[in-house]
């Protein structure tokens, strides 16, 4: 029995490199002993049962042709009722919720897998680096990049992922959601890169057993740099801040 | 045709722009262009207009290609028009466009690079003789230039002026979408490696579907569809609709290079000038601002070249392929670079599998962690003269003898846009 990793319509949902959490998953499965098949399954084929999903980012049509396509089919949706996982990043994350806004602000319909609705926000776009402390204390702190324009404000039935220290992710000081199995990010492109942690707790959550540790040097070098940096960039912020109105 | 006498406030601003561009390359600060272009708009805003007055002009825009193809076109169109003036170091907006011109004799043909978002505008107010456009792919993740957004606006602006002949690439959806609001289009086969940002159908929001087999062709269920081929490319020629044919002798590597040869030749001939003189001309050309130069760094011999984006990776991975020499690969995310390399995850870096590879660059972190999952070993090391030297020093060992690099004494180089600037800057050219 293989684990299957469904990367779900790049040809729609991969504008910041998305795919790239598909092969993580399934690299560090199978650099466990754990045969793992990814599948890219573009928007003209039939979603295919899996055990793990990840959805991308994607420009406003590509992310209401996936939302429509999605909801009809209604594959990914029963996935999730019989206990698939599920990560949803940027748009990703925005369809897989109850709504989200088109190009002209106007609510639509998404897949209702989180209790979250998206609206599109006033202000500047968030794009830029994005710290987060993880919620519940599982993991290390959550280092990405956000680029995205809405807001996205979570229902009762939802725990936010991370509570943002440095950048915008949901517009309320939260980052994500997570209900079940599904987890939903504006940590884009390939989050689970910097944060092997979030692989490995979606991973033992589909493969049902905790995972041996792996050889992460490259992934913390990165995470050091990258938290480093945001770290520092902040620092430097504050000071022009507090010299500027002095 | 010259263009009559320039109104003062121009001639001023000509002045201005050649002082303060001659100045700053005197102090030493960069070449000049921008600080030169800045300080004749501040004195004349419609200098350009008026410099443009009288040439002949060609304009270059596209994602990946236009230096290179501008550089083509304008050595293509020097036998028959004369010396172009050219913004030969990639200064791709207005201030880069008035420095060449306001640097150059008045009636001089005019090759220009323009950077995407502002080519609407140059389109209609300099109304080109022609206009080549090469690709639209994603670029910069971290600003907001949807590719479909630039197809629109340069399908618009070609529409409202329609002398201009527009030298498209076919085989590229979203750039036949623009150039069929032209009403003169030359259709090229130039190919396509990256679809990824092309399948979805900028007519009807529908799905292109690309035929198998390589041949380029591409059509939607609402009719949008490849057009008919003025120039296609056949095996090492270029083949023409009224059926001449010609080889295309190179001397720069690569299918993107061909390409981009065949679009400044097609341009070349669009504005008079024989496809054999054209064709001949480009063959003399080995490198363009560096790229694929071979030059000295850190005592080790270096093939460099530029990759900035996924399609581009893609094109010259595809080129070094059937090579077996070390690879410095080196990463930027400054600004003119985008500050978020998430793209690193569309590049196939699984083809370096079996190379000696090393990582280099401020973002080489992120580097070692994308070759990580492609199993690509590999070294890290952040500055990047130290890294070409640790490669050539790996490449020797590998050998098994003293001399390093591959069978030419050499490593491979591919940056992005700073990371190769950078390196060249620290470089010394030792010849082709
Ligand atoms: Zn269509």
């Amino acid at each position: 029995m293989s684990l299957i990793v469904v990367v779900v319509h790049p040809d729609l949902l991969g504008t910041y490199g998305d795919g790239g959490n598909g092969l993580v998953l399934a690299q560090r499965a199978r650099w466990r002993g754990v045969s793992a098949e990814l599948v890219e399954a573009t928007s003209d084929v039939a979603l295919p049962e899996g055990d793990l999903y990840c959805l991308g980012g994607g420009e406003d049509a590509a992310q209401t042709a996936s939302a429509d396509r999605l909801r009809t089919e209604g594959t990914l949706e029963r996935a999730v009722g019989r206990g698939a996982t599920v990560l949803a990043v940027c748009a990703g994350y925005q369809i897989v919720g109850r709504s989200f806004p088109a190009a002209d602000g106007r609510p639509l319909p998404g897949v209702g897998l989180l209790d979250v609705t998206t609206a599109k926000g006033t202000g500047r776009r968030a794009v830029g680096e994005i710290l987060a402390e993880p919620v519940g204390g599982r993991l290390p702190v959550l280092s990405g990049f956000e680029n995205h324009a809405a807001l996205t404000t979570r229902g009762p039935d939802t725990s936010p992922l991370g509570r943002v220290t440095v950048g915008i992710g949901n517009g309320d000081g939260t980052d994500g959601a997570v209900c079940g199995g599904v987890v939903g990010t504006y940590l884009h492109g390939p989050v689970l890169a910097r944060n092997p942690a979030l692989a490995d707790l979606l991973l033992s959550r589909a493969i049902g057993r905790p995972l041996k540790p792996l050889d992460d040097t490259e992934e913390a070098a990165l995470r050091g740099e990258r938290i480093a940096a945001v770290r520092a960039r902040r620092a430097g912020g504050l000071v022009r801040y507090v010299l500027g109105s002095s | 045709m010259s263009g009559g006498p320039l109104p003062v406030r121009t001639r001023a601003a000509v002045a201005a722009t050649r002082v303060v561009s001659g100045l700053s390359r005197w102090l030493g600060a960069g070449s000049g262009t921008v600080a030169g272009g800045h300080a004749g708009l501040t004195l004349d805003p419609h200098l350009l207009e008026h410099l443009a007055t009288g040439r002949r002009v060609a304009l270059v825009s596209g994602t990946n290609g236009k230096t290179t193809t501008t550089r083509l076109l304008a050595v293509a169109v020097e036998g028959t028009l004369g010396h172009a003036a050219s913004n030969t170091t990639g200064s791709n907006m207005p201030t880069g466009h008035v420095t060449a011109l306001a640097t150059s004799p008045r009636c001089a043909p005019a090759v220009l690079e323009v950077d995407e978002g502002y080519l609407p505008r140059l389109v209609s107010s300099l109304v080109p003789e022609a206009v080549v456009l090469l690709n639209l792919s994603r670029d910069q993740l971290d600003r907001t230039n949807e590719v479909r957004m630039v197809a629109n606006k340069w399908r618009a602006a070609l529409s409202a002026t329609p002398s201009v002949v527009a030298v498209a690439n076919a085989d590229d959806p979203l750039v036949t979408w623009a150039a069929s609001g032209a009403a003169k289009p030359i259709w090229v086969g130039a190919g396509l490696s990256w679809r990824q940002d092309a399948v979805g159908c900028p007519s009807c929001e529908g799905r292109i579907t690309f035929a198998t087999g390589g041949g380029g062709g591409w059509s939607c269920t609402c009719g949008f569809t490849r057009p008919r081929l003025d120039v296609a490319c056949v095996g090492g020629d270029v083949a023409l609709a009224d059926g001449r044919r010609f080889p295309v002798p190179l001397a720069l590597p690569g299918r993107f290079n061909r390409a981009n040869a065949v679009m400044a030749a097609a341009a070349a001939a669009a504005m008079g000038v024989r496809w054999d003189d054209a064709l001949r001309r480009i063959a003399g050309v080995h490198e363009v601002a560096g790229r694929f130069a071979v030059v000295g760094v850190g005592g080790c011999t270096a093939r460099v070249m530029l990759a900035k984006n996924p399609a581009g990776w893609r094109e010259v991975l595809d080129l070094v392929s059937p090579d077996e020499g070390p690879v410095v690969v080196g990463i930027n995310a400054r600004v003119a670079d985008g500050k978020d390399p998430s793209w690193l995850w569309d590049v196939p870096f699984e083809r370096l599998r079996g190379r000696t590879v090393v990582a280099t660059g401020e973002r080489c972190r992120d580097l070692s962690v994308r070759l990580h999952y492609a199993e690509v070993p590999h070294r890290t090391v952040t500055d990047e003269v130290a890294a070409v030297r640790a490669a050539w020093m790996a490449g020797a060992g590998a050998a098994g003898g003293v001399g390093a690099g591959d069978a030419d004494g050499r490593v491979d180089f591919i940056g992005n846009y700073t990371a190769f600037t950078d390196l060249m800057a620290r470089a010394t050219r030792v010849g082709a």
